[in-house]
């Protein structure tokens, strides 16, 4: 995987922001995770070079944080919070109705490529509950009917 | 006069309803950046320190540690450059009210960082945010960039010859990253793993310099004490717990959300007048005051002021004022279980008690929950976790140890149960509501 001319220079520029260039590890991480939605090591080869740091020291950031993937993921990137707060209003029914409407297990992509579904933890929306994060955006309070709605339109829209 | 103790009291929330809010047209009308030209202006670094310190205000990220020692600890005749970091990394389960503030009032948050960094005179500053937070990092975002536009950060600043830059920093989704060292090593481009203290961070902090890293919340107090004074705020809350703070209220209440009380409202008023008591009417069993990391209150301790010696009195922690609310069929059993998934999830793994320690809490509370506890398992949580406890180099594992060991303590009879009869004793069944 080719990272883009664009995200490169966003990844340079990224580092002169920083006292020290390390620092702009985890923005070149996010970077190159924004193009591809996903990361392995060839990315972190360019993003070693573009910074001027090690291949290792990338690969080490990149593998602790949750947020990076490395292989592709459904275009719809289904996170439900499994902590306490939506644990406590069914987040785990929420988590099974899911599975089952799709026919899919934890972590799988559905065959048409739409969506994966995985458990969070805690993702700050614990006065709104049951959530969950579906790319970037937050759905709250959901219910049955909000969720087959969601599943319904993101269908219709692929 | 100040209305007494008990009614909602809006210093932090006094617009938060206001549509534009995060406008910074919008702010400014409402008074955004008084306070900062007034810092830039009329006030000396030193009465800026010390007009923290009068007000009393302790940090809201957990500790409670008092704002303004915070800063005076930042050694002012090092030759090094010295950095502010805003920690908004929240993670800590059942809590979610700096994110209410950084989508609704993001000029207010952004102020106080600014404030702060001139306290202890700083020209870089970091805010480091969570980074699963998509809405709060673009309102953040685009304040910060409508704030350089204005003139009130960068160069020569408002024309007072103060200089400073503000670097949004976003997270990779590590709890850990929100205890304040791992932030720092996380912020230098390593993986988010704490170190251990002293060296503080005043002293040594990021790339080794002096280092202040404060919470949302906290900041987001000071330009009101800057523009309304130390007093005004001192007269709010207790005499050691002073002005409001904002409580996230999640779990089985009729009304979950965040209200803004003074320090020292008891929880019953929280919880039964504010959040509108119990989901379906049912009786209470237990509540956690502070987030994920302290331990229960039971019902016959709902009259516990909610300030920072109160509720340590009541045998828990204000923490970070996440208040988690449970009822009759929650099984205390399995609560312990989803808390020790989520520690064992997310420790660093730097020291042994805690990587090691939190799987095997895990293993064993996952294992009585489903039926296959042996008597001895009491036995071995109680020693595994007192073996984690305070033998850690930072708090995570102290509170890995925490859920296990309160509900062990209040509600044994729920393990014996499991163990005995390989069920439930309540058996916690929360459906998806239709
Ligand atoms: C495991 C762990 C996680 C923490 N997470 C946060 C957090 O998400 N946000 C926060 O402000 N403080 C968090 N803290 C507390 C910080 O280490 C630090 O005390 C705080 O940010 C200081 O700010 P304050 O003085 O304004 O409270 C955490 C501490 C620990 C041990
Ligand atoms: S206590 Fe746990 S989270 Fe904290 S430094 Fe040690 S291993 Fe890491
Ligand atoms: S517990 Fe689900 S968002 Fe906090």
């Amino acid at each position: 995987m080719i990272l883009s001319q664009d995200t490169k220079l966003k990844i340079s520029q990224a580092g002169t922001r920083y006292p020290k260039i390390r620092s702009a590890i985890l923005p070149a991480l996010h970077l190159a995770y924004e193009e591809h939605g996903f990361l392995n090591d060839q990315m972190y080869e360019q993003i070693a070079e573009v910074l001027g740091v090690k291949f290792i020291e990338v690969a080490e950031a990149a593998s602790f944080y949750t947020m990076f993937p490395k292989a592709p993921r459904g275009r719809y990137l289904i996170q439900v919070c499994r902590n306490i707060s939506c644990a406590l209003m069914g987040s785990h029914h929420l988590t099974q109705y899911l599975l089952t409407k799709f026919g899919v297990k934890l972590g799988e992509t559905t065959k048409d490529g739409l969506f994966t579904v995985v458990e969070v933890e805690c993702l700050g929306s614990c006065c709104s509950a049951p959530m969950m994060q579906v790319n970037e955006k937050y759905f709250e309070n959901l219910t049955q009917a909000k969720v087959d709605q969601l599943i319904a339109e993101w269908k219709a829209a692929k | 006069m100040e209305a007494a103790i008990g009614a909602q009291k809006r210093v932090l929330f006094e617009h938060i309803d206001d549509p534009n809010l995060h406008n910074i047209d919008r702010a400014i009308e409402l008074g955004a950046y008084k306070a900062w030209a007034k810092v830039l202006k009329e006030i000396k670094r030193e009465d800026l320190v010390q007009l923290v310190k009068d007000s009393g205000l302790r940090g809201r990220g957990g500790a409670g540690f008092p704002t303004g020692l915070k800063w005076s600890f930042v050694p002012q005749n090092s030759p090094k450059p010295k950095y502010l970091c805003c920690n908004a990394d929240e993670s800590e389960p059942g809590t979610c009210k700096d994110r209410v503030l950084m989508e609704n009032d993001p000029h207010n948050v952004i102020e106080g960082v600014l404030i702060a960094a001139r306290a202890i005179d700083c020209h870089i500053a970091f805010f480091y945010i969570r980074g699963e937070y998509d809405l709060s990092m673009r309102r953040i975002e685009k304040a910060i960039s409508d704030a350089y536009a204005r003139g009130f950060l960068g160069k020569n600043i408002l024309g007072s010859g103060y200089d400073l830059e503000l670097v949004l920093h976003r997270g990779g989704g590590a709890y850990i990253c929100g205890e304040e060292t791992a932030l720092l090593s996380s912020l230098e481009g390593e993986k988010g793993l704490s170190r251990i203290k002293p060296p503080f961070p005043a002293v040594s902090g990021l790339y080794a310099c002096p280092t202040v890293v404060n919470n949302v919340e906290t900041l987001a107090n000071l330009p009101r004490i800057v523009m309304r004074g130390a007093q005004w705020y001192a007269a709010m809350g207790t005499p050691k717990s002073t002005g409001t703070r904002i409580f996230s209220v999640s779990g089985h209440v009729k009304k979950p959300g965040n209200y803004e009380l003074e320090l020292g409202t008891p929880l019953r008023t929280l919880i039964y007048d504010f959040a509108g008591g119990i989901l379906d009417d049912k009786k209470l069993k237990a509540v956690i005051p502070g987030g994920s990391s302290v331990p229960v209150l039971l019902p016959d301790q709902l009259d516990t002021p909610l300030d920072f010696e109160s509720v340590q009195a009541a045998g828990s922690m204000l923490g970070s004022g996440a208040v988690i609310v449970m009822h009759e069929e929650t099984c205390m059993v399995w609560v312990a279980e989803l808390l020790a998934h989520f520690y064992m999830h997310e420790s660093c793994g730097k020291c042994t008690p805690c990587r090691q320690g939190t799987g095997w809490l895990y293993e064993i509370v996952h294992r009585i929950e489903h039926g296959q506890g042996k008597p001895e398992d009491l036995a071995t949580l109680e020693d595994l976790a007192h073996n984690i406890e305070g033998n850690t180099i930072c708090a995570l594992g102290d509170a890995s140890a925490v859920p296990v060991l309160t509900t062990l303590r209040h509600f044994k009879d729920e393990y014996v149960h499991h163990i005995e009869h390989k069920t439930c004793k309540v058996k916690s069944n929360f459906r998806l509501r239709s």
